[in-house]
């Protein structure tokens, strides 16, 4: 496990008004893999997440400080903007969420904000590689028109990646990108997302410790605000070292 | 008199509520759960039927004595007389026996004073003790009833669902009976006008020359009142849609909870200005301001004009648009707002992008609404915006509109039975107008939930 680090975290703290969201914590998460994000629910997981492409910024109460590095840039910097952080920084809700326009706008929105593509067929292109990334390509290909919300809840969801990865970003915070699918659909998302490790940096977070053990090659465990144990996938699942931890994943609490 | 007995009729109906409510507790004694309804629903049954029977009786027989009273008044006049000096003698008869002052008095006068004075005081003590008897009637049954399998909830609850029913049927009718009369009046006007005349013709003046009753068909084209409404109602959009759906936008996605909590009550307070304040403002501040700005670049603004007319009336619209808009755009679901900020959109991008695109319906059926105020708008055209059917495009110039001149008809002092002719086609022009409007923008408003519920 000899990736490079893409985001170095430390001492990070987070107050929404006056409730401490996030305690202090450190974390250095590595490229070209699958980072998971586990814990009972509000441990400040999806809050952690949303730091790192500054989602944070547009909830007026919340606070965020520490160092947070990307590439080793500070991204909470005076100098960045979080608009083209965002960019760089992609993001995939809980809920699929596409916009209500047709497929291909869907895709083509971030291409199009940022001006990523020089003429129509350079647009064409990106959607149909986005599309192909998410693994939705064959199944919408004759109907690039349609609007995006007619498509099934998995098939949206991939929409949304597909969305996501169309900005070409480097990374790819997932919240919870399966907990309104089914099965059948949360297998075909999380095969996308194993995919999309080897070329991304993926963060996700997730209610379901099986996902994380089938899909992230390292696992951090919150609880309470705080980052209580971070290591490989196998060795938090296998042979945790925190009471807190070996409680979770043995199913004691959370 | 009928008054004591009514209210002698609620006094004994809530006699009933606590003498039936009593006799229940009595019989519950200390089991009450084996009272199918619970004491209060007794009382209550027994109270409002009480209530029904009593001033139902005094209702209906008042209508009904009434009638009476008027065909025994009439047929005791003596034969040969014209049905005015019948309608004069009764009317004289009836004030003579009030006490009030009648046009003239005569033997036929007194004699139906006389008789209206024994019949009315008849009627009076009969309806009187009819209805009391009725009420205690009812009351005695109700009492009687009151036992434990009685179910005194249920046909409660079914009284109160018939009062609901009658009180919605008491709208439904009122607006079919409205609709109607608008239809029939338009209907006898037009037997005498012809529609294209009245739709398509350029002049408008139909009073003039009407000194025998019928009106020339070449001076009834309501054209140019269509073409003011549509100029005042164009002017009124354009100051009212931009700055309420742009107050729309920032209180729902710019303003912080604080401003926000400022700017939303006044936004409401300028819904609540009475539209005849608005009137006066526009003719008394808007208006000269706009003639002697006019003046002074070198443009002729008439003092009464469109221009001041249709600005104000915008105003008046402004928090019509902006509350309604700002409804729609805060229930597009914060979740798209994420999707796209999450791109790395900006805020406007997205507002522009994703906010309007999906509210677009909603927002829509603001303005028809607007447009459809606008449309039925009085107080303001009538004191800013003119009298005489103008027929122009330009806003400097006095122009006038369909209910300005509804207005101008109605309160004219040609007689009413004239004048009423053109009043109610414009009314019921301006009604298909209106309606057509507001279905317009309701269907739209459907189609835009089904998309998020």
């Amino acid at each position: 496990m000899s990736d490079p680090i893409k985001f170095h975290c430390k001492g990070v703290d987070v107050w929404y008004g006056d409730t401490h969201a996030i305690k202090d914590n450190d974390i250095d998460i590595h490229d070209n893999s699958v980072t998971a994000f586990i814990g009972p629910s509000g441990c400040g997981k999806s809050t952690f997440l949303r730091c790192l492409n500054r989602m944070n910024d547009t909830i007026d109460i919340c606070r965020v400080t520490g160092t947070l590095l990307l590439d080793g840039d500070d991204i909470y910097s005076r100098d960045v903007d979080p608009v083209q952080l965002r960019a760089r920084v992609g993001m995939v809700f809980q809920k699929p969420n596409p916009f209500p326009k047709s497929i291909y706008d869907n895709v083509a929105y971030g291409p199009r904000i940022h001006g990523l593509a020089r003429n129509k067929a350079d647009l064409d292109a990106i959607v149909e590689e986005s599309l192909g990334a998410a693994g939705l390509w064959d199944e919408v290909k004759d109907r690039l028109a349609a609007p995006g919300t007619g498509l099934s809840g998995g098939q949206q969801q991939r929409l949304c990646i597909a969305r996501a990865i169309a900005t070409k970003p480097e990374v790819l915070l997932m919240d919870e990108p399966c907990s309104a699918l089914d099965p059948i659909a949360t297998e075909t998302v999380e095969e996308l997302i194993s995919g999309l490790g080897k070329r991304y940096c993926v963060v996700i977070v997730t209610h379901s410790m099986q996902q994380a053990n089938r899909i992230s090659q390292r696992t951090a465990f919150f609880h309470l605000g705080n980052l209580v144990e971070y290591d490989t996938t196998d060795a938090i699942f296998s042979t945790p070292k925190d009471e807190r931890t070996i409680g979770y994943v043995s199913g004691r609490f959370g | 008199m009928l008054s004591w007995a009514a209210l002698l009729v609620c006094a004994l109906a809530l006699a009933g509520f606590f003498t039936a409510k009593g006799r229940a507790v009595a019989l519950g004694g200390d089991t009450p759960e084996v009272l199918h309804s619970r004491p209060v629903y007794h009382g209550g049954f027994v109270a409002i039927r009480t209530v029904f029977a009593g001033l139902g009786v005094l209702i209906l027989g008042l209508i009904l004595t009434n009638i009476a009273i008027r065909w025994a008044l009439y047929s005791g006049l003596p034969a040969g007389l014209s049905e005015i000096e019948r309608d004069l003698i009764v009317s004289d008869g009836v004030a003579l026996a009030n006490g009030a002052l009648a046009s003239r008095t005569g033997e036929a006068r007194d004699a139906v004073a006389a008789l209206y004075g024994r019949l009315t005081t008849l009627q009076i003590w009969g309806l009187a003790l009819a209805s009391v008897g009725a009420a205690i009637f009812t009351l005695m049954q109700g009492l009687r009833q009151v036992s434990i399998p009685f179910r005194a909830r249920s046909r409660f609850e079914r009284i109160v669902q018939v009062i609901l029913t009658i009180s919605a049927g008491i709208a439904v009718l009122t607006t079919i009976g409205i609709v109607a009369s608008l239809l029939g009046q338009t209907l006898v006007f037009f037997s005498e006008i012809p529609v294209m005349n009245f739709l398509f013709g350029t002049l408008w003046s139909p009073l003039s020359g009407v000194h025998d009753g019928t009106m020339d068909p070449d001076k009834v084209g309501a054209i140019p009142l269509f073409a003011g409404t549509l100029l005042i109602t164009v002017i009124a959009m354009l100051v009212a849609v931009p700055v309420g759906l742009f107050s729309a936008i920032y209180l729902s996605d710019f303003a912080s909870a604080r401003a926000r909590s400022i700017i939303k009550p006044m936004l409401e307070i300028l819904a609540g200005i009475p539209t005849v304040v608005y009137g006066f403002f526009a003719a008394i501040t808007v208006a000269p301001f706009l003639r002697d700005t006019g003046a002074a670049i070198g443009l002729s603004v008439s003092s009464e004009s469109a221009l001041a007319a249709g600005v104000v009336m915008g105003i008046m619209i402004i928090p019509f648009i902006s509350s309604l808009s700002d409804d729609v755009i805060n229930a597009v679901p914060q979740s798209l707002r994420d999707g796209s900020y999450g791109l790395g959109a900006t805020k406007a991008e997205t507002i522009r992008n994703v906010i309007l695109p999906a509210a677009l319906p909603g927002i829509m059926s603001a303005v028809l609404l607007g447009v459809s105020r606008a449309i039925g708008e009085t107080m303001i055209v009538v004191m800013a915006a003119g009298q005489g059917a103008n027929l122009t495009a330009n806003p400097l110039e006095a122009v006038t509109t369909v209910t300005v001149q509804i207005v101008a008809l109605i309160t004219g002092d040609t007689e009413a039975s004239t004048a009423a002719g053109p009043a109610f086609a414009l009314g019921f022009t301006l009604f298909c107008v209106t309606l057509i409007f507001n279905i317009w923008a309701l269907r739209l408003v459907r189609k835009y939930r089904e998309v998020y519920d």
